[in-house]
């Protein structure tokens, strides 16, 4: 077994409760070693966090090497890379995915620089190929392709990391999705024991205050989501109306949230939420890739845009060339009049 | 204030195309990229590094220097560090460091600030917004070997040898205490960066880097050459120190294209898939029948 070759997971928790980018990517990762014959490592660090490695395995995990430690109760960087780096260094994984979470990007590229191995940020999408170097007539077989768009989100690129182990890359929440748990499946909790140094602990974390997200955007049915064209915190407010009266969620492009129209939670796209609506309204929003990314398998996208060349259009199932001001307030009528029939009809 | 001593800042900034105004006009018709109409700006996050470093400069004393590593126009970025504030800046301009991934930055970076010296403080914006991956900061603190706050929103408190940090995470906040030296990175909403002043404007509007120096002679042409521009900028400490691979004695291996693990494969421009869609009046009627149209395929109602 110990030759193996391996994908490996960060495995992230709070509070007794796994992230769901972490299942989602032991998901992906199960998807990926069974083309390659690999076997799937979650990697969990913690205090008494026992139960969540067999979670790990009941999600599509052969193995969790679970670091158990008092040092290791809440994420702190160098303990927790301590960890990573040691154990990667013996083990040699293939691939190792993380998530795209503050903390899962804050882990990432401190093991990533003391591996010496290539780290690609936020892949929208990962697949197994080949690539062939011409300069050197070779061809590296079954490499980790981290797609993701670049550029200003106007191009994709598939990023490769040739000579270098692990392949690591971190994906947003969302992206990928997790498997159904599955008690029956089985597999090995291989616990390991940490060798700090003294200069791990130079962090330590004073208080930690938890804020209850109550934008809950990757499981709307609806959402109504604005951008630069929407025009202040007047014009905003229509999106909640529009959102309350579908009973659905507002969203937002980048745009609106460093604007400061709406909170970094609400954000779609690429360095935000991926979300999968039955109805994605999009008001003013122009269409970079990295929204697009977020929201394109959406099942009705009705975009809004003073500009008929927005790439948003060429998403869209209804296309309205207008004023966000304007149109919003007329599909708000139009929804009340509808239901004040209903209930005339009734 | 008992337990304080001056704070000695570097900052690590980029310059980036304006990725967030990307407009209609820089894709052409068939498929390659207009970069002339992306502008050159400052990376946003990284002003607000820059600004808390004056900051913790303006509360404790000390020094902030800024450095870039980019191509010999990225100094216009280090111009407009020296308006805003910045006591020294280092221009890191080789044409070997091209093609970097994070990893081959990093390792710059690194040997950058060591040969800049004693330092209490690496401060970077949480990310630059041509990649926004966030890792070159987190890289850099690996490969000093000092620890990292990311995510920095506020700071709480400095001592003689611990700096007390607030973080902004998606799911709320945490406050960190972490000894001196380490690696900050903070977030858009940290601060509101200071504009440039007029009086350091005015004073240090010369300040250049050897491939500035065309551009000023065409301007003050009683430099007659480089030799005598040059020796004008050393005497009023206006001259932009430009460093080199070999200056920071860098491992070729280790530094542009050859020291990124990372290479693109392929490179596939976005093709917009058409979908099966209807363009909608913007009038009350062409919305009644769409939102009809919507009730009936049960999509909303």
């Amino acid at each position: 077994m110990a030759a193996t070759k391996s994908i490996w997971v960060f495995i992230e928790h709070t509070n007794d409760h796994i992230a769901d980018v972490s299942l989602e990517l032991t998901g992906k990762a199960r998807e990926l070693a069974d083309q390659l014959g690999y076997e799937v490592v979650g990697l969990l660090c913690g205090r008494a966090v026992d139960d969540l490695a067999q979670q790990v395995i009941h999600h599509g995990a052969d193995r969790v090497l679970l670091a158990d430690h008092e040092e290791l109760s809440l994420y702190r960087t160098l303990p927790y890379a301590r960890v990573a780096i040691a154990e990667a260094q013996r083990r040699k994984p293939e691939i190792f995915l993380v998530g795209g979470t503050p903390n899962g990007r804050d882990f990432a590229p401190r093991v990533a620089s003391a591996l010496r191995c290539g780290l690609t940020a936020d892949c929208t999408d990962l697949q197994i190929g080949d690539y062939h170097v011409r300069k050197e007539d070779k061809t590296y077989k079954d490499l980790l392709y981290q797609i993701r768009p670049a550029f200003g989100g106007n191009l994709i690129a598939t990023i490769v990391n040739p000579n270098t182990r692990p392949q690591m890359a971190t994906v947003r929440e969302g992206v990928m999705r997790k498997l159904a748990a599955d008690a029956t499946r089985t597999g090995v909790v291989e616990k390991i024991v940490p060798a700090f140094e003294p200069g791990d602990f130079a962090l330590e974390v004073l208080s930690r205050q938890v804020r209850k997200s109550t934008v809950k955007l990757k499981d709307a049915t609806v959402i109504v989501a604005g951008g630069a064209g929407v025009d202040g915190a007047d014009e905003f407010a229509l999106l909640r109306d529009l959102a309350n009266l579908l009973g659905g969620e507002v969203g937002a492009s980048r745009a609106a949230v460093d604007a400061g129209l709406i909170d970094r939670a609400h954000q779609v796209g690429q360095t935000g939420t991926t979300v999968r609506p039955r109805l994605y309204i999009a008001a003013g929003i122009s269409g970079a890739i990295q929204h697009r990314a977020g929201m394109d398998q959406s099942s009705k996208i009705i975009a809004i845009n003073t500009d008929p060349a927005a790439p948003m259009f060429q998403i869209a199932h209804y296309r309205i060339v207008g004023d966000v001001g304007e149109v919003l307030p007329m599909i708000i009528k139009s929804l009340r009049e509808r239901s004040i029939d209903q209930r005339e009809a009734e | 204030m008992t337990d304080s001593r001056p704070i000695h800042s570097v900052v690590l900034v980029k310059q980036v195309p304006d990725t967030h105004n990307v407009t209609g006009d820089v894709m052409t018709k068939d498929g390659t990229m207009n970069r002339g109409a992306l502008p050159a700006i400052f990376n946003p996050e990284d002003l607000n590094a820059l600004e808390m470093a004056l900051q913790i400069r303006a509360d404790h004393g000390g020094s902030v220097t800024v450095i870039t590593m980019g191509p010999p126009k990225a100094a216009n970025i280090l111009r407009d560090s020296l308006f805003r504030g910045a006591d020294r800046v280092v221009l890191l301009t080789d044409r070997k460091f091209a093609g970097a991934d994070t990893l081959a930055t990093s390792y710059v970076l690194q040997l950058a600030v060591e040969k800049l010296g004693r330092f209490d403080l690496v401060l970077c914006g949480r990310q630059a917004i041509d990649g926004d991956t966030a890792q070159v900061g987190p890289q850099t603190a690996e490969k000093l070997g000092i620890p990292q706050i990311t995510y920095v929103e506020s700071i709480v408190e400095i001592t003689s040898t611990h700096i007390t940090a607030e973080r902004a995470l998606d799911s709320g906040s945490e406050i960190v205490r972490c000894t001196l030296p380490c690696l900050l990175t903070v977030v858009g909403s940290a601060n509101t960066p200071r504009p440039a002043s007029v009086r350091r404007q005015m004073e240090r509007k010369l300040a250049a880097a050897p491939s500035d120096y065309k551009a000023i002679r065409a301007k003050w042409p009683e430099f007659e050459t480089d030799e005598a521009l040059e020796a004008f900028l050393s005497k009023h400490d206006l001259k932009i120190p430009v460093w080199t691979a070999e200056d920071i004695g860098a491992t070729e291996g280790s530094i542009g294209l050859a020291g990124s693990p990372t290479q693109v494969h392929k490179i596939n421009f976005v093709v917009l898939e058409s979908t099966e869609s209807k363009t909608v009046p913007p009038t009350p009627e062409g919305i009644a029948a769409m939102v009809a149209e919507l009730v009936h395929e049960y999509i909303v109602g």
